[in-house]
């Protein structure tokens, strides 16, 4: 069970883009989802997708573990793409068949668009494949370090992010055991319609609710005891260090934003 | 003389809700360097004893004084660096998503220098002998490797006094071996005092002094030999005495002439080896 679900399937490797600041790699992801849309041209996505490629080869991430990426949303392009054939009527009529009209302009944004899903979803899982989650915490908290002036409880939502993320695997295992526990007092999990099933979750929930209160009782307790009394004074033990490739990482974004200004049409 | 480093007042404590006093009217010292076993049946006091010596609750009355400091409100936090707790669940005190992120989370919360937590992250580490699981997960680490990062958690911060709630209780024998292994030695090299809760009376046995508690009030203080020689005192209150000192008085009913006094099996099987060579 726990092979199964890799949280953010962060893909260890020693590649360029795994050294990068995770504040770099998070500003990059952030501009890139932004910058996608000015693309509206053969040209800017042409860019976009020369820009994703040098990326991808950047990070040595294995081919396949993009496409696992694309997999789930693939129904979501596809749709997408159908919905701008069918209903978008602009340029010249390329087809008809009774009421079935494809258009020249239906058939080219229709295009764009799965060209548009597709690279966001590349680009954004590049970062979680590269960055570790506690990385990604980390850039985050540092990133949003300016908000704490307005009173954003930026360090307690990073720590609730890193204690979430420690506990997954921990309640895994947990929830394992108590579906063992379950199963051997005659909760069937796996065979019946869907709604004995649904059903036979409420013995699953109800022990790891109890106990994952308990657990959350005693961290307090054990934090406590170790003096921690919130962000004020704190120094961090995990370091990020800004390098020259960070830098280059933004020029490029920026040269990237700046073509597209000037490419698109 | 040695320093007395903690003492106990008079300590009264309920617990909201309930009718009977968890701790009543409890009063000892704890000397600089010793290894002081509590034990006690469920709910005779000993966890709430633990909580209280580290200012997670307070007494409904009487003082207690640590390094000559009165414990209140205000020096909790100074107390809290000077004693470092190990909790009974090795997993519900694992705070950091890796080995040294746990290590160095007291450290963080002192508001030490990255430089500085770096050394005393590693060093910690070498003592408990955990160093080459800088970047484990917790998922990947036994429950004694844990119990042992707690530990190196607390000795990182560099305190006067350990006080271990149950450390092993959720161990198995090597796990619990492993543990008190590395206290003891640590106790040794660092001098430092040790409180160890338990109702593992094999481990107690291994203690300076021990403290027994019954119903929230301290029932017997002396040397584990002195303790052992209650025997059906102790049974009465729902603890048991060490294999050893049960097997030495059966033999002794026999008419095997053991002496007294083993309180590890070590020491009771050296004794036997030796009477057997005599006969």
């Amino acid at each position: 069970m726990l092979d199964k679900m890799i949280i953010g399937r962060y893909v260890p490797a020693n590649s360029l883009m795994h050294k990068m600041d995770p504040r770099a790699k998070l500003l990059l992801v952030f501009l890139f989802v932004c910058v996608v849309f000015l693309a509206n041209n053969v040209v800017s996505y042409g860019l976009l997708a020369v820009f994703t490629i040098l990326l991808i080869s950047l990070s040595k991430i294995p081919l396949r573990y993009l496409y696992n990426g694309l997999k789930p949303i693939f129904f979501l392009i596809v749709f997408t793409f159908l919905l701008h054939i069918l209903f978008t009527k602009e340029g010249e009529l390329l087809f008809e068949y009774g009421w079935f009209e494809i258009y020249e302009g239906g058939l080219i944004q229709g295009f764009f668009i799965s060209i548009r899903f597709t690279l966001l979803i590349l680009v954004t899982s590049l970062l979680t494949l590269t960055t570790s989650p506690i990385s990604i915490t980390d850039g985050m908290e540092e990133l949003l370090g300016p908000l704490k002036k307005w009173k954003m409880p930026v360090h307690e939502l990073a720590l609730m992010m890193s204690i979430a993320l420690r506990f997954i695997p921990t309640l895994m295992e947990e929830t394992e055991k108590i579906m063992k526990a379950q199963t051997a007092r005659g909760v069937d999990f796996s065979s019946g319609p869907i709604k004995d099933r649904v059903k036979s979750i409420v013995p699953l929930l109800v022990p790891l609710f109890v106990s994952s209160f308990k657990r959350a009782e005693e961290l307090a307790t054990a934090m406590e005891s170790r003096g921690y009394r919130g962000g004020e004074g704190r120094t961090k033990y995990r370091q990020l260090n800004w390098k020259t490739s960070d830098s280059l990482l933004m020029v490029s974004i920026g040269v990237l934003t700046v073509m597209l200004f000037l490419l698109r049409s | 003389m040695v320093k007395k480093l903690v003492s106990l007042n008079n300590i009264v404590f309920k617990y909201e809700g309930q009718s009977r006093n968890a701790l009543d009217d409890v009063s000892f010292d704890i000397h600089q360097g010793e290894w002081l076993a509590i034990v006690g049946h469920n709910g005779s006091g000993k966890s709430t004893l633990a909580k209280l010596l580290n200012g997670l609750q307070f007494a409904n009355s009487g003082t207690i004084t640590i390094n000559d400091q009165l414990l209140t409100e205000e020096s909790v936090w100074d107390v809290r660096q000077k004693i470092g707790m190990v909790f009974q669940n090795p997993d519900n005190q694992f705070v950091g998503t890796t080995v040294q992120d746990d290590v160095a989370f007291g450290l963080e919360n002192a508001g030490v220098s990255q430089q500085v937590m770096v050394e005393r992250v590693h060093g910690a580490l070498n003592k408990v002998k955990m160093n080459a699981f800088l970047n484990q997960e917790p998922h990947h680490l036994s429950g004694g490797q844990k119990q042992r990062v707690a530990i190196a958690g607390v000795i990182a911060l560099q305190p006067d006094i350990i006080i271990l709630d149950e450390a092993t209780s959720m161990l198995d024998p090597r796990g619990r071996e492993e543990v008190l292994e590395t206290v003891r030695e640590l106790k040794q090299e660092n001098e430092i005092t040790v409180i160890s809760i338990t109702h593992d009376l094999e481990e107690a046995a291994k203690a300076d002094r021990m403290i027994v508690m019954n119903q929230g009030r301290l029932y017997r203080e002396g040397s584990p030999q002195d303790i052992f020689e209650l025997e059906e005192e102790l049974i009465a209150l729902g603890l048991d005495i060490p294999f050893s000192v049960k097997l030495t008085k059966e033999l002794q009913k026999n008419g095997v002439r053991v002496v007294d006094g083993h309180l590890t099996e070590e020491e009771l099987v050296k004794d036997l080896c030796e009477l057997h060579s005599m006969m």
